[in-house]
């Protein structure tokens, strides 16, 4: 007869949050180098609202690629402030829940509204 | 005030002459305490645990402590020396002694019992919350499990094997201060050795009881527990290896 406990299936959510962290900073990777080398021939001729339209709505590309870049930062940045948000304030674990989920919604809506505006 | 006794301290010790004094502050009370300061003859190869004793056979009697062994294999005598934990019996005051003063402390994130005795209970009570025990897959059996030394999970379970529960790490890690649920470098280390073990019968169980809040996952790989280790064992590396060995299970839908 086998001794083994039976293998509970609660607590799974860390596990998650650390493989969508990684999986997001796998994302972003190659985004913000991406990020940076746009940044550094954009500024050659000077920054205007014109000049970066016509680039984004050139092609449909760059506002998917903005969109994804943004989703991954957002879910990124909010795992990362829940974890230090969980050790800073350990008797208000709720709290921080709630504070990465506001953080986590604030960044997607501002980030596609302002995705939407170049698209 | 500066505790002495200079007469018992050049005659003690048979031919042993002190090179000099030290200025020794311990830890007194409880986790409200204070320090209390003692002068103490420096000898050669003296170690803090001779300081200690020193002072609770010539000073002070009341001094509380815990040792055993004294050369290194039990792991009683770790406290905190200058800010930093450490086998009290198997460090030279020569080595960390600064400007001539020594800083004796419990170890930090247990509870302090009386002045340099710790309660090792919540540290003990976390391998059992990891999942760090053995479950045998043929209990009675009469042969004896054959193991390939040279597999790579018998290897990993070699590195890790040697810990001798000492919470030197436990004290060195600042996600346990941070986090209490944490359930710290020595209890995730000996939930490593059990994953590598191929006789246990629970991958799965000691998995899940790491993938929890307070698990591996709050570990920031900062190898405190790895650089204060005094086996040189790696706990970070376990840890690393816990949370990828728990990612495989998840993805591949067995946890």
């Amino acid at each position: 007869m086998s001794t083994a406990t039976a293998t509970p299936r609660r607590g799974r959510l860390e596990a998650w949050l650390y493989i969508l962290q990684r999986l997001s900073a796998l994302v972003m990777v190659p985004l913000v180098v991406v990020h940076l080398v746009v940044i550094i021939i954009a500024v050659q001729n000077g920054l205007s609202a014109q000049e970066i339209l016509a680039r984004t709505q050139a092609s449909s590309a760059w506002p998917l690629l903005y969109g994804l870049f943004m989703a991954a930062a957002a879910l990124h940045g909010a795992i990362g402030l829940r974890a230090v948000a969980r050790e800073s304030l350990p008797r208000h674990r709720a709290l921080s829940d709630i504070a990465a989920l506001i953080f986590v919604a604030v960044v997607l809506l501002l980030g596609f509204r302002a995705v939407a505006a170049i698209a | 005030m500066t505790i002495r006794n200079f007469v018992e301290s050049k005659d003690d010790d048979g031919d042993a002459k002190p090179i000099g004094e030290i200025k020794v502050s311990i830890w007194r009370g409880g986790d409200h305490g204070t320090l209390q300061t003692f002068a103490v003859p420096h000898y050669e190869s003296q170690t803090v645990l001779d300081v200690v004793t020193w002072v609770q056979h010539k000073l002070d009697p009341g001094l509380s402590y815990r040792f055993s062994c004294r050369v290194g294999m039990c792991g009683t005598c770790a406290m905190t020396v200058n800010g930093q934990p450490r086998w009290t019996c198997r460090t030279h005051v020569s080595r960390v002694v600064s400007n001539g003063e020594l800083e004796i402390r419990p170890l930090r994130n247990l509870p302090v019992i009386k002045d340099l005795v710790v309660d090792m209970a919540p540290f003990f009570d976390k391998w059992h919350d990891g999942h760090g025990y053995f479950e045998p897959s043929q209990p009675g059996a009469q042969t004896v499990a054959r193991v390939d030394g040279g597999s790579p999970a018998r290897k990993h379970a070699s590195a890790a094997i040697e810990c001798i529960g000492c919470a030197v790490c436990y004290a060195a890690c600042d996600v346990v201060a941070w986090q209490s649920e944490y359930l710290g470098p020595a209890a995730l280390n000996r939930a490593w050795t059990l994953v590598n073990d191929e006789r246990d019968n629970d991958r799965m169980g000691h998995l899940a009881a790491v993938a929890v809040a307070g698990g591996c996952h709050g570990c920031h790989s900062m190898g405190s527990c790895a650089s204060h280790c005094p086996n040189s064992l790696n706990p970070t590396a376990s840890i690393a290896g816990l949370k990828r060995e728990v990612t495989k299970a998840i993805l591949k839908g067995e946890l």
